[in-house]
């Protein structure tokens, strides 16, 4: 079935009888060119685009839980492309152009909202690293802008300016970044690739890698052992204990991360706002709540939930940066689980089992890079090599001495 | 979390700050090569269920502790003074 408004018009007449499912629920087959382990955001768009861009239809996605049942539907939605370094920012931005396209693509409203991401300054020297930073993005093509404190008094008068610590002097502006519907992605990815032919398979946790002779023949799952040429493990969050059962090692350690959202509340946020100085970042989602976050609770996690000492110093943050925050209620808090590298870098590349490929190390940053990750995870399972946005992600990068470090904090997961 | 310090007992995690893995505590010998000190520096178990981690008890007497923790349910096991750690498992 094809999405329009005429669609929806005509269900509305005809009460909404018409609808069907999203997608198949299919039985697993004795065998695929391609599995796919992880049915979250990444794992589901890599399935897309081994369909739509290179023509690979035997595939499966095999969940564990049900299609979106991690980090995909536990984020805070964000998009930008608004990296510094030259191995991150083109794929980013990359990534931002599959999603001035996506809703087209998929033909699913996925609700990609541009209304811009600010970053603040406080000090000279921020500003000088902002500017720095909206050069490299003007490298790729991504756009930026400075904004006076001015400026900023105009578009978010709400902020506390004149904050004794972090006195607002003004930010940084991508205009083409914003927000998407963080589930429906994967609902629009998995839809997208079902079209296609691909089998996404839930309720199917692996639990061991078939190899012989250094190469992957498939996977043994709660549902029967399933043939393979080749296996792409997107299942970041737990990147290590799946590539635990195939004997490797990651330069990971899992971490989780809070988000929050308030009562809804009328427009009051017109973008995505990040006050890094004071661990705190805020949107308004299209129903009116307050979406908001900080930094990760700092200590090896695979619960989603987390403490709450991180819950009292992100609403620190939040009061700090607009005290009207106070007067609003939290409506929920939740937790997930990030795999956080070496280098807050990700990873996409082969590994040194032929047949089994890696797409992980996502740190807190998975959701804004979904399409891109799945489009060079694709091109990777494909041609064999990397996108030519991602050839710095490579698992070798730490040995070699080429870490991808935004922050410049070295192999400390939990300070990225 | 509150972490049970051998010799202060029950403390706020939030005195502490956090390392990782305490397998950091063994580190290759000079000589151990490059490829040692990769696996090192950068590799981690990183499991699921029990793990020793290292704790510096940086707003508190500065001791580093090794604790014992379950990274899936967050349940402190036990923790013990790092030097005292080092001393028994060597």
């Amino acid at each position: 079935m094809k999405f329009s408004g005429f669609k929806v018009m005509q269900q509305a007449l005809t009460g909404h009888r018409g609808w069907a499912p999203l997608w198949r629920n299919p039985e697993p087959k004795p065998a695929y060119d391609v599995v796919i382990i992880g049915g979250g955001g990444h794992g589901l768009a890599t399935a897309y685009y081994l369909a739509s861009n290179f023509g690979i239809t035997n595939v499966a996605v095999l969940e564990k839980g049900w299609l979106g049942s991690g980090n995909i539907g536990r984020n805070t939605t964000i998009i930008r492309s608004n990296y510094l370094l030259p191995g991150n920012q083109p794929f980013y931005e990359f990534s931002m152009k599959l999603w001035e396209s996506q809703e087209q693509d998929l033909n699913f409203n996925s609700m990609v909202s541009q209304r811009s991401i600010i970053n603040l300054f406080h000090t000279d020297g921020q500003r000088d690293a902002y500017r720095r930073r909206g050069n490299a993005m003007h490298l790729s093509g991504a756009g930026g802008e400075m904004l006076s404190q001015e400026a900023l008094r105009e578009k978010l008068p709400f902020l506390n300016f004149d904050n004794a610590r972090f006195p607002i002097k003004g930010g940084l502006i991508q205009s083409r970044a914003g927000t998407a519907r963080h589930d429906g992605v994967a609902w629009g990815y998995a839809r997208a690739a079902d079209q296609r032919g691909v089998d996404l398979i839930q309720n199917c946790e692996v639990t061991g890698f078939r190899i012989e002779g250094g190469q992957v023949t498939g996977v043994e799952t709660t549902r029967g052992v399933i043939g393979a040429g080749k296996v792409g493990v997107a299942v970041a969050g737990s990147s290590s204990r799946v590539m635990e059962i195939a004997g490797m090692r990651l330069p990971i350690e899992s971490h989780v991360l809070q988000a929050f959202v308030s009562e809804g509340l009328k427009p009051t946020i017109p973008g995505v706002i990040t006050f890094g100085a004071g661990h705190f970042y805020v949107s308004q989602s299209d129903k009116g709540g307050l979406v908001f976050g900080g930094d990760i609770d700092g200590y090896n996690s695979y619960a989603q939930r987390g403490n709450l000492p991180v819950v009292e110093d992100v609403l620190e943050g939040g009061m700090a940066l607009m005290p009207m925050i106070g007067r609003a209620r939290l409506l929920r808090a939740w937790g997930g689980v990030m795999d956080m590298s070496m280098d807050g870098s990700p990873i996409i590349d082969r590994t040194h089992i032929d047949g089994l490929y890696l797409n992980g190390g996502w740190c807190y940053g998975g959701f804004k890079a979904t399409p891109a990750s799945g489009y060079a995870f694709a091109h990777l399972l494909a041609t064999d090599t990397p996108h030519e946005t991602a050839t710095a992600f490579r698992l070798d990068r730490f040995a070699r001495g080429y870490v991808i470090d935004e922050k410049g904090v070295g192999a400390q997961p939990n300070l990225h | 979390m509150l972490i049970p310090h051998p010799l202060l007992g029950l403390r706020d995690a939030q005195e502490f700050t956090y390392l990782g893995d305490a397998s950091l505590m063994s580190r290759p010998a000079p000589e151990a090569g490059e490829a040692a000190f990769c696996d090192y520096v950068f590799l981690r178990d990183n499991p699921a269920g029990v793990h020793r981690e290292l704790w510096f008890h940086e707003q508190g007497d500065r001791s580093w502790l090794v604790v014992t923790r379950d990274t899936v349910t967050h349940e402190i096991l036990g923790a013990e003074l790092a030097s005292d750690y080092a001393r028994s498992s060597s």
